[in-house]
């Protein structure tokens, strides 16, 4: 068994925010609560949740661009939460970050090349510029971008295009981590399965592990090896993407998986949904016990009084009554355990 | 035969700009019957939305728009606003994407549902606070009487995006148009808008026409579908056969593109190249530098949207799975 590249225990973010009041009070909104997970060398592992469920910033809290109050990220045998700003730098170039809009990510009064040779600038101080021009433009034609379009600026590119330079930009270090948040929302559908097939050739080829966030779950499924699906800051529940897809064990995954539109209208007709009523609750007062209970439809006493603890193994889920929900949410349990 | 409540014919939309005339939609023909649920398909840059903006006097300042737009018998193209407002807010409603900007910010939600009723009725205020109040229950809106005077920042996105559906139904419209009416929203919240959709629009008999290019969607609440490309309608058939035996060359590649449960990724195919400019279309059809079946016929003429089997339409002149034979 090889050592995880990565041990992330016990995570925790906190913002601080205002209350709606003048001269209110200081609140505090825990975006990233208690997360615990593992990723080994060219494994990915995609992140799913909803808006607000603290996706994106866990993903930042892993590289410290924002920086967590608790727990702890090992990497390599240390703790980044414990590094030192000069020993964070180092560490970063082997870890990377693609973003959701690639227009914005991109400095629009830099040239190409000099967007994507700026990591190897930092990396490797020592190259010098006919080095780094040669290494941008092997990257470049790595990533499926002309290498005679170095001297361009961002905006004489398409968003597909935008998202490459990204990409090239993220790899030119040779990391062994990259974070992809939300890497082809932003993108048109006929665009985003180019983008979706290089992240996969590359990962093969670099032997990239990746922490691939997106709330599209029908991207995730395709991509990632193992998943981990949040709510409200919480992991709700994990394991093998396709034990997770197949069979989701916690009532927020089956809801979740059961809203999203298939593409096949005889499939959508006969499908059988479970629709979640209301919104989310605020994550600055979340509900006791399961953040979940009051929106799940087998929310019972013992819900509100306890935090369930993730259980199950390699698939584990965070409800006091999975492995006891059939698997379509059927109410199998609600004879068998009424006030367990 | 029902007649037609929306007819298009002959159809176009341009803009002028500094680079020179975009052609926005080119020559649409595309009629909607009463009652009737059709997704309109297609990417950014591929008409869908200015075609519908178009007929209803929404295009910015540089839009214009030529042929006719027909509804019930009274072309829209080129009608003094006076008369477009006969129609539009009442007989034909639109939802936009974003829940946020389709709302006034500084006003409460109360006055914005009552207006359009005052306005399009000539109802008291009372009379349209007891519609408005009723219609937000419609929707799904827990509580509509503790909620009635908010402001639109004080609701989550799924709930205002409810409130501009109520305000769509309140004059109990023949004809709704929801431009992306779910991508602003997470898929929990999306599932519960489009069973609204769905549920409304049948009890109220409106026709729904949703604008998306989310083909999940479609799936999940057409019963037509017609497929936009550069401009131009290029595919238009009963949603089952959109998705079993798409004819057009685009729209099968589209279907192939899409992430599904039952794919790897490796039998994915991109789409490779990219949406044309509108600015520099290609010669003959707009998707030709994409398409695998071009010959040298899409290089220099461009197909009309023919019938080709039955309710469908395509313009291809090498359309996929068919043996349907184009008349030369």
């Amino acid at each position: 068994m090889r050592q995880p590249l990565l041990k992330v225990e016990h995570l925790t973010t906190r913002f601080s925010v205002r209350s709606g009041r003048l001269f209110g009070k200081a609140l505090s909104l825990t975006a990233v609560d208690d997360v615990s997970f593992t990723l080994n060398a060219g494994e990915t592992l995609g992140i799913v949740g909803e808006s607000g469920s603290g996706k994106s910033t866990l993903g930042r809290s892993v590289l410290r661009l924002v920086e967590a109050q608790a727990g702890s990220v090992v990497w390599q045998g240390g703790d980044l939460l414990r590094l030192s700003d000069e020993d964070m730098r180092k560490a970063r170039r082997d870890m990377q970050i693609i973003f959701q809009d690639p227009l914005a990510s991109l400095d629009p009064r830099m040239t190409v090349a000099d967007i994507i040779a700026e990591p190897l600038q930092i990396a490797e101080p020592g190259l010098t510029r006919a080095q780094r021009l040669e290494e941008v433009q092997k990257i470049m034609a790595a990533v499926g971008l002309a290498p005679e379009m170095v001297n361009r600026y961002p905006h004489e590119f398409s968003g597909g295009q935008a998202q490459r330079i990204g990409i090239a930009r993220a790899i030119i270090t040779k990391p062994k981590l990259v974070v992809c948040d939300e890497p082809v929302s932003a993108l048109d559908v006929s665009i985003q399965a180019q983008i979706i097939q290089l992240l996969n050739r590359l990962r093969a080829e670099l032997d990239l592990a990746l922490i691939f966030i997106s709330h599209d779950l029908s991207v995730v499924r395709l991509v990632c090896d193992r998943v981990m699906v949040l709510y409200l800051g919480r992991v709700v529940e994990t394991g093998p993407s396709a034990e997770v897809f197949g069979q989701p064990k916690h009532p927020y995954s089956q809801a979740l998986l059961s809203a999203v539109p298939l593409p096949d209208p005889k499939l959508a007709r006969l499908r059988q949904r479970v629709i979640l009523q209301g919104d989310p609750p605020s994550p600055i007062n979340p509900p006791s016990g399961c953040v979940f209970r009051t929106r799940c439809v087998y929310a019972k006493d013992v819900c509100a009084a306890e935090r369930p603890v993730l259980k199950g193994g390699e698939h584990e889920a965070a409800c006091h009554f999975a492995g006891r929900l059939a698997k379509n949410g059927e109410p199998e349990m609600l004879n068998s355990s009424a006030n367990a | 035969m029902t007649a037609p409540l929306l007819e298009f014919k002959d159809y176009s939309v341009h803009f002028a700009t500094p680079e020179g005339d975009v052609p926005a939609v080119g020559r649409l023909n595309l009629s909607i019957k009463p009652g009737e649920r059709l997704a309109i398909v297609g990417e950014s840059g591929s008409g869908k939305s200015q075609t519908f903006l178009g007929a209803l006097g929404l295009l910015a300042r540089n839009g214009k728009t030529s042929g006719e737009a027909n509804f019930e018998g009274r072309n829209m193209v080129g009608m003094r606003a006076a008369d477009l407002d006969t129609i539009r807010g009442s007989a034909v409603t639109m939802v936009f994407q974003d829940p946020m900007t389709a709302l006034n910010p500084v006003l409460r939600i109360s006055r914005q549902l009552t207006e359009i009723v005052e306005v399009h009725t000539g109802a008291t205020n009372a009379e349209a606070s007891r519609q408005a109040l009723g219609m937000l229950a419609k929707v799904g809106i827990p509580d509509p009487e503790k909620r009635f005077n908010v402001y639109p920042h004080e609701l989550s996105g799924g709930m205002r995006q409810r409130v501009v559906i109520a305000m769509a139904l309140l004059n109990r419209p023949k004809l709704l148009i929801a431009d992306e009416p779910t991508t602003a929203l997470d898929v929990t919240v999306q599932a519960q808008i489009l069973d609204l959709f769905r549920n409304l629009t049948s009890e109220l008999g409106a026709a729904l026409v949703i604008i998306t290019h989310d083909m999940g969607v479609v799936a999940g609440i057409a019963d037509r579908v017609g497929v936009m490309y550069g401009g131009r309608l290029v595919e238009e058939a009963p949603v089952d056969d959109i998705f079993e035996n798409p004819q057009h060359p685009y729209t099968r590649a589209l279907l192939s593109s899409i992430p599904r449960p039952d794919r790897p990724v490796s039998e994915m195919q991109a789409i490779p190249g990219r949406p044309p400019n509108l600015l520099r279309l290609p010669q003959g059809c707009a998707f030709n530098p994409r398409c695998p079946a071009r010959t040298d016929l899409c290089v220099t003429a461009r197909p009309e949207l023919l019938p080709m089997g039955v309710g469908r339409r395509s313009a291809c002149f090498n359309p996929v799975g068919t043996n349907v034979e184009v008349a030369a």
